[in-house]
């Protein structure tokens, strides 16, 4: 029976991981989204009411504020466009000079809000307005894999959303404007080297769309909630983890997005990242630390806390908000008993 | 017990339990051949090796090679196309072999 013991399986390769510094705070402002897509590990969903209230966005904007060494929001979501708070928070984001992350999904632009019907038409003139740099998730670069993990039609749609993107002049060399996209595999694999990938998509995506876009992120599935429930419905999360394990990568596990971001959740809660977040596992440093007790001396000194979902970061070319975090480990096709070290 | 059990494609290196430097010799080649970028890339060669598997039809490499597929960017169109190309090369060889019939037939007067 293999273990999961991520500290035990860090440490027996000499990988200590403390925080380097806190560069970025990425918020979730939301957990309603217009899509439910199979991976999902906020769960998040049309019927999700959860979001963030002004008071908190104020209180992140004045660590933003105060902290000169935070330079980068990134919010995130659900779909973080269906905050009703989200244009303030860019707005004044903006104003404060920092770097404004958004991850987006593409769809929402098309659909809209779910619940109100509101339409989100704008949303490319305003990313473009204030030079936000766009993360979209498109799992492939063609219909059946996008639409197989993220629901019918979407593949259509994110192709409509990334046309306006770009009209706007996001994914051109020439513009300040940057459009990033994210790979996730469809199914319980490994992603495939961001480099060949980011080849495949840019020559396909222009030689039958014409679209454009500045790089790929591969970005490893996360064995919890929604894709873990997928995994063991289909028996195969042992498999998984096993598979995570295996391919351990000590250089990948150096570059771990936790040990330079923070992560809020829509209460102002703290945590070490997104994946932490939606396991309440909370940062604790003699009290529970949200937002309204940040102290970033005695944060960028905290423990992080590890559990068997960090294998997941620590995989093959390694996996982060900003892709992959090494180079891909050379590994066997077979099992030769040497790749487990 | 079953002649084929997929945990046992995790147990491949365990052949090597007695001579293991005959077992040495095949992982080594195995992997400068199969692991590798080269001439051709390793999303070419899985998809070679996944015709190749269903040519032999061993399910131990039917199963390691779908995932090395996806996991070198191959997509299922692609991946068919391979073991299409293996079932087109299976049923020329049994086609071809038509010719033997037609020399036997010209042979016997036929």
């Amino acid at each position: 029976m293999i273990e999961f013991n991520f500290r035990e399986k860090s440490l027996s390769h000499s990988v200590d991981l403390k925080p380097m510094t806190i560069d970025t705070l990425q918020v979730n402002i939301t957990k309603l989204c217009n899509q439910a897509c199979l991976h999902c590990h906020v769960d998040a969903s049309p019927r999700r009411t959860e979001q963030m209230n002004k008071e908190t966005i104020d209180r992140c904007l004045d660590i933003l504020s105060k902290y000169n060494a935070i330079k980068n929001l990134d919010i995130t979501g659900g779909a973080p466009e269906l905050n009703p708070h989200f244009n303030y928070l860019v707005l004044s984001a903006n104003k404060l000079g920092k770097h404004i992350i958004v991850r987006h999904n593409f769809t929402v632009t098309i659909d809209g809000n779910p619940q109100t019907s509101e339409s989100k038409k704008y949303l490319p003139e305003f990313f473009a307005e204030n030079e936000v740099e766009v993360i979209a998730s498109l799992p492939y670069y063609q219909e059946y894999f996008t639409d197989k993990q993220r629901g019918r039609g979407v593949f259509q749609k994110s192709v409509e959303s990334m046309r306006m993107l770009n009209a706007k002049g996001y994914g051109d060399e020439s513009t300040k404007l940057i459009l990033n996209l994210v790979y996730n595999p469809v199914g319980a694999f490994l992603p495939a080297s961001q480099g060949s990938l980011e080849k495949d998509f840019k020559k396909q995506l222009w030689q039958k769309f014409k679209l454009k876009f500045n790089n790929l992120y591969t970005i490893t599935n996360m064995p919890i909630h929604r894709f873990r429930e997928q995994l063991e419905r289909l028996g195969t999360y042992g498999e998984y983890m096993t598979k995570l394990v295996n391919s351990f990568n000590p250089s990948a596990a150096q570059n771990v997005m936790c040990r330079s971001l923070l992560s809020v959740g829509y209460d102002g809660k703290l945590y070490d990242c997104d994946f932490n977040q939606m396991l309440e596992i909370q940062i604790i440093n003699h009290e529970p630390m949200t937002v309204f007790n940040f102290d970033y001396k005695n944060l960028v000194n905290r423990n992080i806390l590890f559990d068997s979902h960090c294998f997941g970061c620590t995989a093959g070319a390694g996996s982060s908000c900003g892709g992959a975090t090494a180079k891909m480990k050379r590994l066997s096709l077979i099992s030769t008993g040497k790749v487990n070290g | 017990m079953n002649y084929y059990e997929s945990k046992d494609l995790g147990r491949f290196a365990e052949v090597g339990k007695f001579k293991p430097e005959l077992m040495k010799k095949f992982f080594d080649y195995y992997n400068d051949v199969t692991a590798s970028e080269g001439a051709l890339t390793k999303r070419e060669k899985s998809l070679i090796a996944l015709a190749v598997s269903h040519f032999k039809q061993c399910p131990y490499c039917i199963d390691a090679y779908t995932t090395a597929c996806l996991e070198n960017g191959a997509n299922p169109d692609q991946m068919t196309e391979a073991v299409h190309v293996a079932a087109a090369m299976a049923a020329g060889m049994n086609l071809i072999h038509g010719v033997q019939m037609l020399n036997i037939l010209e042979k016997s007067g036929a």
